[in-house]
């Protein structure tokens, strides 16, 4: 009986996927983002609010994961923008071969803004990385201000989290300071917006946010990659 | 849950190697996984026993190694484990320290018999 070294990351073939397509949205200066939450904290809503805030001529598109039905798609396909329903059919969570292949009929030199919806739930999505430059977890007030604490491995991956449905918590028990202090115990460097999508509240930051990084992105492309090359 | 998934991959990497030592009766593979990795043990266990029933590699086992989330201080230099979700280092009290590890999802061992 003898042992032999793997050394071998298990989603290898996933992370491999993923660094081609982060590759190629570089390349096209398109900011991508992986929304991420349990079922029901605001994701579709949030989008449907983004969407509207944006002129026509906004370079921007939509992937929605769900494990069944196109009615996310459905949902988001008014606003006038490229919207395509991904259904995983059982999975409990997007991988990047499901992106990869939703892509493939799209342009994305017509692109520079690309949001994920990825199926709800807290727990898998976090393991697969979708070549995104920034994951979102969604937390609605309507949920526990304890769950960066349960569910540590979104929250520490996320780049930002929305506190969702405040215009709830004058009716529910959702302690803000709390989420917050649990939050940055998971990941001291996240960031933390507060929004309701009912109401309006907070949603000027979210779009201040998605627009510094989609510039950054645009900038990012524009620059010359190689200074010796004229 | 993504257990599934995830114990299918395993396999999948577990034939790979299968297929490069032919003759060769592939006994356990060995795993590492972080507390942030969001992989629940147990849960992975059950599946990949499940998806190796029956087949041709049955009775091959998983062993999975757990790693807890570490730290690494800026100002001292010491690398400590993070005990509930204290990332504060235990030596000098700086709050500047940096994540190394906690969400590792990796195969490290096959262990096989040649004869």
């Amino acid at each position: 009986m003898s042992r032999v070294p793997l050394e071998k990351k298990v989603l290898s073939e996933n992370d491999r996927i993923a660094a081609e397509l982060r590759a190629r949205f570089r390349e096209h200066g398109i900011f991508c983002l992986n929304l991420i939450s349990s079922p029901g904290a605001g994701k579709t809503t949030l989008l449907e609010r983004t969407l509207e805030g944006f002129p026509p001529t906004a370079r921007v598109a939509v992937l929605t994961g769900d494990i069944q039905t196109d009615n996310d798609a459905r949902r988001l396909a008014p606003f006038g923008f490229p919207v395509k329903q991904i259904t995983t059919g059982g999975a409990c969570h997007l991988d990047a071969r499901m992106v990869e292949r939703a892509l493939a009929e799209w342009r994305l030199d017509e692109l520079d803004l690309l949001f994920i919806e990825n199926v709800g739930n807290l727990v898998c999505p976090a393991s697969y990385d979708l070549g995104e430059a920034a994951k979102v977890v969604v937390l609605s007030v309507a949920e526990g201000d304890d769950k960066p604490l349960k569910y540590p491995a979104i929250f520490f991956r996320a780049a930002l989290l929305v506190l969702s449905k405040t215009d709830l918590l004058p009716h529910v028990p959702f302690n803000v300071a709390s989420a917050r202090e649990n939050a940055l115990r998971v990941h001291p460097g996240i960031e933390i917006l507060e929004v309701s999508s009912l109401t309006g509240a907070g949603l000027e930051s979210w779009r201040e946010w998605l627009e510094t990084r989609r510039r950054a992105a645009r900038a990012a492309t524009a620059a010359p990659t190689n200074p010796g090359r004229t | 849950m993504h257990e599934l998934s995830i114990a299918n991959s395993i396999l999948e990497a577990v034939r790979a190697e299968a297929v490069r030592r032919p003759g060769v009766r592939l006994l356990k593979v060995g795993l590492r996984v972080g507390e942030l990795a969001g992989v629940e043990p147990e849960a992975l266990s059950f599946c990949f026993d499940a998806l190796v029933s029956g087949t041709e590699l049955a009775p091959l086992a998983l062993e999975i190694e757990t790693r807890p989330r570490r730290q690494l201080c800026r100002e001292c230099g010491r690398t400590f484990r993070v005990v509930d979700y204290s990332i504060v280092c235990p030596d000098c009290g700086a709050a500047e320290t940096r994540c190394i590890g906690g969400d590792e999802l990796e195969m490290v061992y096959l262990e096989l018999d040649e004869t």
